[in-house]
């Protein structure tokens, strides 16, 4: 389940999560977000129990788009312990995604 | 991943789906690859207005999903993994990906084409702070402000024209003193008041700090080099093939294009080019669909003797 990340929830749901965060910016005027929102539902199943994927709409959340870097969308950042490592700027394939994932977390099974 | 399939199509594309629906719907087994999602290049295409059957238009990303849809209907296969090899050469052909390898008895290549680079220093690591590909994607993020547009065909001017309408000041710098661009497209960029073109110009560099700042620019007729400030650079130079992976195996045309005529046979017996990744006069989706279509007839037929 990809969980919908706001202003109010950001806290709780990524920087003082227990497990991995995957966090997409997005925003629905965003073409390549589109492309890559399929990819993401299949991953969201596929790390199931793992890490959890949540989103976040900078249209909706102008707070976040500015504590972000969002100057590129979609943008991908994987929070562990309250902190990120290098974004993955529309990646242009699943494959690439997984592999950037595998990278930082190493049981994440992928 | 199943490990056999008479048809492995590489690429999820109008061409791609389209080879998988008449394939399939012949009897053969059919798997499609696709590294992303359903659709290439026309799935980031919110409106699609040329091809036939859609009266006030339609979104190139629904479009896609529905070709797939109909394809999966018939019993094709889509997988989700990125290629990473082919051996298209014996029988039967082994395509390697990064989900497993899968077995075919005839490969469709239907990888599409992505927008050219530049090819200047630092355009990649400016990617995200200045430089973009994609007006409708990224064009937001310069409302405001001054950006210039490199390219001087459709998508250049189709560029000029959406980033008219948010940025203050938008330059469409080409390397000629005419656009190629379809005269649909000249008199709205001649009627926008923001939009100044800049002819005769080549962009020999980027200049930037963190994010893009501007471009040195060289006028091609007097050989004078100017710089121009600027806070995007929106580059719409063409499109190049997406054929690195089967460059050594498969004929290819000096830009890169797979050779293969109306009939979609490559040079390589078994193999078979459909849409954009093929030579052909007219790139467009129904093209593109088109070559599926036909690809399917002389995959049958090949099958048929192999």
């Amino acid at each position: 389940m990809i969980e919908t990340i706001t202003q109010e929830n950001f806290k709780e749901k990524v920087l003082e999560a227990d497990g991995p965060v995957l966090v997409e910016l997005w925003a629905p005027w965003c073409v390549y977000c589109r492309r890559l929102s399929p990819a993401l539902d299949r991953l969201a199943v596929k790390l199931e129990g793992k890490i959890a994927v949540g989103k976040i709409n900078v249209d909706e959340q102008p707070e976040l788009e500015r504590e972000l870097d969002a100057s590129t969308i979609p943008a991908l950042y994987l929070y562990q312990q309250g902190a990120h490592g290098e974004k993955l700027v529309a990646p242009s394939s699943q494959a690439q995604v997984e592999e950037w994932i595998a990278d930082q977390v190493a049981d994440a099974g992928i | 991943m199943e490990k056999r399939y008479d048809v492995v199509v590489v690429g999820g594309g109008p061409a791609g789906y389209s080879a998988a629906l008449y394939c399939v719907r012949a009897g053969l087994s059919v798997l499609v690859l696709e590294m992303l999602s359903a659709g290439g290049q026309m799935a980031t295409t919110s409106q699609v207005d040329n091809y036939p059957g859609f009266d006030s238009g339609v979104d190139g990303f629904e479009l896609a999903e529905k070709m797939q849809a109909g394809a999966e209907r018939f019993g094709a296969v889509s997988e989700f993994a990125e290629v990473t090899g082919m051996e298209l050469g014996g029988q039967p052909k082994v395509i390697h990906t990064t989900d497993g390898t899968v077995e075919a008895r005839a490969v469709v290549l239907a990888m599409g084409a992505s927008p050219r680079k530049m090819g200047l220093p630092g355009e990649a690591e400016l990617v995200g702070r200045g430089v973009a590909y994609c007006a409708a994607c990224d064009g937001m993020y310069y409302k405001g402000k001054v950006v210039a547009v490199a390219g001087g065909g459709n998508s250049a001017a189709a560029d000029a024209l959406t980033l008219s309408k948010l940025c203050k000041k938008v330059y469409l710098i080409h390397r000629r003193d005419s656009l190629r661009a379809d005269p649909v497209y000249l008199e709205p960029l001649k009627q926008a008041g923001n939009l100044e073109f800049v002819w005769n110009t080549q962009i020999d560099a980027l200049l930037h700090g963190e994010k893009l700042t501007g471009l040195a620019l060289t006028d091609r007729v007097t050989g004078e080099h100017s710089t121009m400030s600027c806070d995007g650079l929106f580059v719409a130079i063409g499109r190049d093939p997406n054929t690195a992976l089967v460059q050594d195996q498969v004929e290819l045309d000096d830009q890169g294009y797979l050779i293969a005529d109306e009939t979609t046979r490559t040079s390589v017996p078994g193999v078979f080019a459909a849409g954009d990744v093929r030579t052909k006069p007219l790139r467009q989706i129904v093209t593109a669909a088109a070559d599926g279509a036909v690809a399917s007839k002389f995959v049958t037929e090949y099958l048929r003797e192999h």
